[in-house]
């Protein structure tokens, strides 16, 4: 069991309970969990990492605990308890530089919870029917929220009393006047500044901007006419990519607004998507049990993993050897040629200490030499 | 000008001018004007079988049809030929000869699909031991079917949903009267319907289904193709009883396939004391789901007489949705894309 979790590249949660970890280089899957004690209880909403060096997972689940499962033991090692199962399941689950539990249910409280204690430490009242919370990774106490007609804040941990740092304004009244209708499903911090980008139920992507004074979305764009349940920010901050509840994923443009291409394969709603810190891959699950990694390049489909359940959420594990496999093969490579390259070399100056084919070489170039000059003469 | 002349009178010279086409195409525009001199020399030879170029390239209509139909007859005659002689072959050699070839079909060469479900599994046991058909299967609850149209049903429609409600026990027929789906649903919870049935019409035939399982239970919209009614059924038997039916199940392999099957199979009572002696079919083959209902009697140990009563269609899924009807904002779980999808002949979902 823990080697399977140290040889995993991508880690799953599903609708069953289940902990997956999938080895593409081995193509294998695995499956982390009590097969005697599954229930639908444990549904895992949430998987985050538990610390920078990705040595812990953190999962939370339908019922209100979150499970820490070590990668060295191979094992669940720890469970909390840290919100009511009556208030809908997790929606953001993040961890704190100094050590702290950061969760937050559908019902929009954000709760810190400190480790050994059963109560929060702090409490945020966000609003209600929250559909994401996400920690800024460059200002770990920075999480935003978004939902059902409860637009995109900004809350700082550190003061959480004081109102949000960043309230996003709805869009502008439609030709009749009415109110925009507004259902944040995903958001994610763009990571060189402060932008943040958010996608909604009703097919739109928005970029807001905190640092500007405008409250509005800086740019919005429009996507297919399904509401858009994941996104994914890969490097070079200026592209996303998105994914709908008919499993259409996309590349966008975040300059110009446009789709820059398709993803296809998925038939099924998408639930997680993931780029990759370095590499242009993107992981995808969703509702058809399917785990897909495409490659952001040529948009194609490198890997597809069968996996029995629903899945709903997924992490990859990026210091893994497995994705460096790719570099570290090009280093083998580049390590022989230069081997090959000094054989060669041992091979020429063997062949220069004889006389004859040492003269041929410089006939050889003679004649280039000739054949040069007259080429600049023609 | 270069005009090159073709003999118009000799037509089966001009015929048989055509086989001196090479494959290169940059070299047709030289073949014009070596014609002419390559003609004696082709007149020996009538037929270069197999020739070396493909009909297809012949621009004229006729001649190429001409072409066309004698390369089919001597292909079936070499076909023939090859046959009789296996067949001498087979007899001669009697007892030893090899089996006999299995033909290939579509169903056979099906690509192997990795959503099978092997019975044995644990995780997908689970799964389906708690997904939202559970309460039937384990015996909780009865089905209940509400079947009903799109807005204002021609004739055909109407009569379809009439014999439906026949062939299914506990369902009731109730008239549109252009109200919102999603505004019967949980009407029809409350009255501890379990399944709601929308046959949608298109110019007066009925052309596609919504079956949702009434809870919260998936809902799945399927396309409906050659549907026959009573009166058109040849053999037929008479009509059916108020005996609940048995169902069979054919052929739902992958995990798409266990899903639509147990929705299918919930919308009818199970009691295995199976009284009447009526079966309700749904085959899968090829992603097509046909729908039959008999009516059987077993003549002895091992004859069986069937007759056909009741309606029969097609089925074909275009998408299966989580949660009860939402088009708009539900989550699929399946949907059909059909250039995706049908890329392959020989990959099936179901």
């Amino acid at each position: 069991m823990a080697d399977s979790s140290r040889l995993c590249s991508v880690f799953l949660g599903s609708e069953t309970g289940i902990l997956k970890g999938v080895s593409l280089s081995r193509k294998q899957a695995f499956n982390f969990c009590n097969t005697q004690h599954l229930s639908r209880d444990e549904e895992v909403r949430v998987l985050v990492w538990g610390d920078r060096a990705e040595t812990d997972l953190l999962l939370g689940a339908r019922d209100g605990s979150v499970k820490t499962f070590s990668l060295e033991k191979g094992s669940f090692t720890e469970t909390r308890s840290c919100g009511d199962p009556q208030e809908g399941g997790f929606t953001g689950l993040e961890v704190l530089e100094e050590g702290g539990l950061v969760t937050c249910q559908e019902t929009g409280t954000i709760r810190v919870w400190r480790e050994a204690s059963s109560a929060p430490v702090a409490e945020v009242v966000t609003g209600k029917n929250v559909c994401r919370m996400r920690q800024n990774p460059a200002q770990r106490n920075k999480m935003a929220t978004g939902g059902k007609e409860n637009g995109l804040k900004i809350w700082d941990l550190e003061n959480p009393k004081n109102p949000p740092a960043f309230s996003a304004r709805n869009l502008k009244d439609d030709w009749l006047d009415l109110k925009r209708a507004q259902w944040v499903r995903d958001v994610a911090f763009m990571p060189q500044s402060e932008k943040v980008v958010t996608c909604t139920g009703y097919h739109q992507v928005h970029i807001h901007d905190p640092s500007s004074p405008q409250r509005r979305p800086v740019m919005e764009m429009e996507f297919g006419d399904h509401p858009l349940t994941a996104l994914s920010l890969p490097t070079g901050g200026t592209s996303v990519v998105v994914g709908n509840t008919r499993g259409e994923v996309a590349v966008l443009d975040l300059r110009k607004g446009l789709v820059r291409g398709a993803l296809k394969g998925l038939c099924g709603g998408v639930r997680a998507l993931q780029c990759h810190p370095s590499l242009p891959i993107v992981a995808s699950c969703g509702l058809d049990r399917f785990l897909r990694i495409h490659s952001l390049e040529d948009r194609k489909l490198q890997h597809k993993v069968y996996l029995k359940s629903r899945l709903n959420c997924l992490l990859l594990a990026s210091q893994r050897e497995e994705w460096g496999g790719g570099a570290g093969a090009g280093g083998e490579e580049v390590k022989k040629e230069e081997e090959g390259g000094e054989e060669d070399d041992e091979v020429w100056e063997n062949m220069e200490r004889v006389e004859e084919q040492g003269k041929r070489k410089s006939t050889t170039e003679e004649e280039e030499v000739l054949k040069r000059s007259k080429k600049g003469e023609d | 000008m270069d005009i090159t002349e073709v003999p118009v009178s000799n037509n089966n010279k001009g015929k048989n001018n055509e086989y001196k086409k090479p494959k290169n195409k940059s070299v047709t525009k030289e073949r014009n004007a070596v014609e002419p001199k390559l003609e004696p020399k082709l007149e020996a030879s009538e037929t270069a079988f197999p020739p070396t170029f493909s009909v297809s390239e012949i621009k004229n209509k006729q001649r190429r049809h001409h072409m066309f139909m004698k390369f089919k007859l001597e292909k079936s005659k070499l076909k023939l030929q090859v046959k009789k002689k296996k067949k001498k072959e087979r007899e001669a050699l009697g007892d030893k000869a090899p089996p006999k070839e299995v033909p290939k079909t579509i169903e056979n060469q099906r690509v192997y699909d990795e959503t099978t479900v092997d019975p044995e599994d644990e995780e997908i046991a689970f799964d389906e031991g708690t997904d939202e058909f559970s309460a039937y299967f384990n015996g909780l609850t009865n089905p209940k079917v509400l079947i009903t149209t799109s807005d204002r049903p021609r004739g055909r429609t109407v009569r379809f949903c009439e014999q439906l409600a026949t062939v299914v026990p506990n369902a009731h027929v109730y008239y549109r009267r252009g109200l919102a789906l999603k505004k019967i649903i949980p009407q029809c919870v409350a009255r501890n319907f379990t399944y709601l049935m929308v046959i949608n019409e298109d110019r007066k035939m009925p052309n596609g289904l919504v079956l949702c399982h009434l809870p919260d239970g998936p809902t799945a919209h399927f396309k409906i193709s050659s549907v026959r009614l009573r009166k058109e059924m040849k053999r037929r038997g008479k009509d059916p009883t108020e005996h609940s039916p048995e169902v069979i199940l054919n052929n739902f392999t992958t995990r798409l396939g266990h899903s639509i099957g147990r929705l299918l199979a919930a919308l009818f009572p199970q009691d295995p004391q199976f009284v009447g002696r009526q079966v309700a079919t749904f085959h899968n083959q090829r992603d097509f789901i046909f729908f039959r209902f008999h009516r059987y009697i077993f003549k002895n140990e091992k004859k069986v007489g069937i007759q056909e009563l009741g309606p029969r269609f097609t089925l074909k899924l275009r998408s299966l949705q989580k949660g009860t009807f939402d088009s708009k904002f539900g989550e699929y779980e399946w949907v059909l894309k059909r250039h995706e999808m049908d890329a392959c002949r020989r990959k099936f979902q179901i």
